[in-house]
């Protein structure tokens, strides 16, 4: 399982009713249910992710959640889940606050463009950064709306949302006790656990 | 004709019919004091009829669903394509009844049948059918083979509407759902355009307010008409423009009212054959089921509270360029389910073939449908832990 999957499952409480925003093949979902018995939905838009999604007896619902979520009521989850998705959105800021209406808590993981390799790329290569573990030059991103760690804590000032919890770990999504000596240097993967 | 009928193929098959003489209490207030059934079914039920599957047919669709009845036969039964060993719904697996719903004019109790009271044809007499009449006379059905629980029951259209209202009106004898290119109730729209159909059908002058059959007459031209207008709405502006573009028969424009154009003698080719297939009565009173059917109307709640009920888990699925019962629509199907709190998966498949397309197979369509059979075949027990041939 993926490292920051793993991660968030332990912040998932038994029973909860949880909706995965992007979930791929479902393998966050199919743990949360087998493990903690949650109950929920996942979104995606890709045929051979959603067939995988089926396959494992994960409920998923195809649905674009740029085009909104706005079908769904206020509170309908306990939680939301975004993992590595946030910076692919057309508007971040309005998808966490649609996250916050209709989740209870959201969970958010995304890459930090702060960290000391990205930094070093732009700043001696005058490049944008191109890496194993964010591979596309910056005409074929889909990641269109990089942030930091800081900027999204900026976002959460902003807009009144409350941090819970957050960690950071390294691109092998390992904690390592010196990334949380300068979390915006040295983190690669952001969790941000957040409410209103 | 098949010159062998394939190995996926369900084979020669016959149809049965199913006597029943329990009076059904009718949404209209009547009662059918007895009626028959015409049924075929494929595969086998297992010793604790826990791996059946129902299969509900929409407008003009009867219970003649896969194989062939003869070597003669020109074509399949109307979802051939997905029933079969081996098929999406596979008949190795399960036992899949099929039915003709009462009001039809494939063999059940219907319009052209003798009404055992006057010994005519029931004629414009025979009662309005709604969906939840059709519910209850399959809940019979499945009384006869002894199904408490369906495996699954599963519908396209139409179909699709009585599988949903299942999911309702006997939530406990259903695991699973599958609401195919469905709607949860008719739009304005869709209730215009069948009345258009039902005007063409009325105001033929040999349908006789419905007593042709005495008259030796059928109403060929309304129900040409009906079934032209209906078929415009079961394709998309973009598969009409591939299938048949503006290209003209002959390669010139004759200037005149015969038809020129592809799409014309095409619409007129099937109008045709299906008014000497179908029963014009029939007809009107499945557009009339479908206007009727709402599983809020009764209860004046909203979907989401009405699907609360429901204890199956669903997989509903639409296709991009339906227009009759478009992907929004089983959206809100989906909305309300999620809303209650019920176990939904949705796919949008991408098609060009309009509302036609479930019926088609179409790769991911299969790819989904198999995906969640194999969902289907874990919550069989028997399926689930004994090894099937």
């Amino acid at each position: 399982m993926r490292a920051d999957l793993d991660l968030i499952k332990d912040w998932v409480e038994p029973g909860k009713r949880v909706l995965d925003l992007c979930c791929g093949d479902g393998e966050l979902l199919h743990h949360l249910q087998t493990e903690k018995q949650a109950s929920g939905y996942g979104l995606e838009i890709g045929p051979e992710n959603i067939t995988q999604c089926i396959s494992k007896g994960v409920n998923v619902i195809e649905q674009d959640i740029e085009e909104g979520l706005a079908s769904i009521k206020d509170n309908t989850f306990d939680t939301v889940i975004m993992t590595q998705a946030i910076q692919i959105m057309m508007r971040p800021d309005e998808i966490v606050e649609e996250m916050l209406r209709i989740g209870k808590e959201c969970i958010v993981t995304f890459p930090n463009f702060g960290h000391w390799r990205a930094r070093g790329y732009l700043a001696f290569r005058g490049q944008m950064p191109v890496s194993k573990f964010l591979p596309y030059t910056w005409y074929n991103t889909p990641n269109t709306h990089f942030c930091t760690f800081k900027d999204f804590e900026r976002l959460c000032v902003e807009k009144n949302i409350y941090i819970m919890d957050r960690t950071v770990v390294d691109n092998s999504h390992q904690h390592r006790w010196w990334i949380h000596l300068w979390p915006n240097m040295l983190g690669e993967i952001a969790i941000y656990r957040i409410t209103k | 004709m098949p010159a062998v009928i394939p190995e996926d193929s369900v084979g020669i098959v016959q149809a049965q019919s199913i006597e029943f003489t329990e009076p059904l209490h009718l949404s209209c207030g009547r009662t059918l004091d007895a009626y028959h059934l015409t049924v075929e079914t494929y595969g086998e039920l297992n010793s604790d009829c826990s791996n059946a599957i129902l299969i509900c047919h929409a407008l003009s669709g009867n219970h003649h669903v896969a194989g062939y009845y003869s070597m003669d036969d020109k074509k399949p039964g109307w979802w051939d394509s997905a029933i079969g060993p081996g098929k999406v719904i596979d008949t190795n697996k399960f036992f899949v009844i099929a039915l003709n719903n009462l009001g039809g004019c494939h063999g059940s109790t219907g319009p052209n049948q003798v009404n055992p009271k006057t010994g005519k044809p029931y004629g414009p007499d025979f009662p309005i059918m709604t969906v939840d009449d059709w519910v209850e006379s399959q809940a019979r059905l499945a009384d006869y083979y002894k199904i408490e629980q369906f495996a699954a029951i599963i519908g396209g259209s139409l179909g699709g509407m009585q599988a949903l209202q299942w999911s309702i009106n006997y939530p406990d004898r259903l695991r699973h759902c599958m609401v195919i290119a469905a709607a949860p109730k008719l739009s304005a729209q869709n209730i215009a355009f069948n009345e258009v159909a039902r005007q063409a059908i009325s105001k033929d002058s040999q349908f006789h307010g419905g007593h042709y059959y005495e008259q030796n007459e059928v109403p060929k031209v309304g129900l040409m008409l009906a079934r032209m207008l209906g078929h415009i709405t079961y394709l998309s502006d973009d598969g009409m423009k591939s299938k048949f573009g503006r290209d003209l028969r002959s390669g010139e424009i004759s200037y005149d009212f015969t038809p020129q154009f592809e799409i014309e003698s095409y619409l007129r080719y099937q109008g045709e054959r299906f008014s000497t297939e179908f029963d014009a009565n029939t007809y009107l009173l499945m557009t009339k089921a479908l206007d009727y059917f709402d599983p809020t109307a009764k209860t004046g709640e909203s979907l989401s509270q009405v699907l609360s009920k429901a204890t199956a888990k669903f997989m509903v699925i639409s296709f991009t360029t339906d227009w009759r019962f478009s992907p929004e629509r089983s959206q809100e199907i989906v909305d309300a389910l999620v809303y209650a709190d019920k176990q939904v998966s949705y796919a949008e498949i991408e098609a060009a073939q309009g509302h036609d397309a479930f019926l088609i197979p179409i790769p991911r369509y299969l790819d989904v449908f198999k995906a969640y059979m194999q969902r289907v075949e874990g919550d069989t027990p028997s399926l689930n832990s004994q090894e099937t041939i």
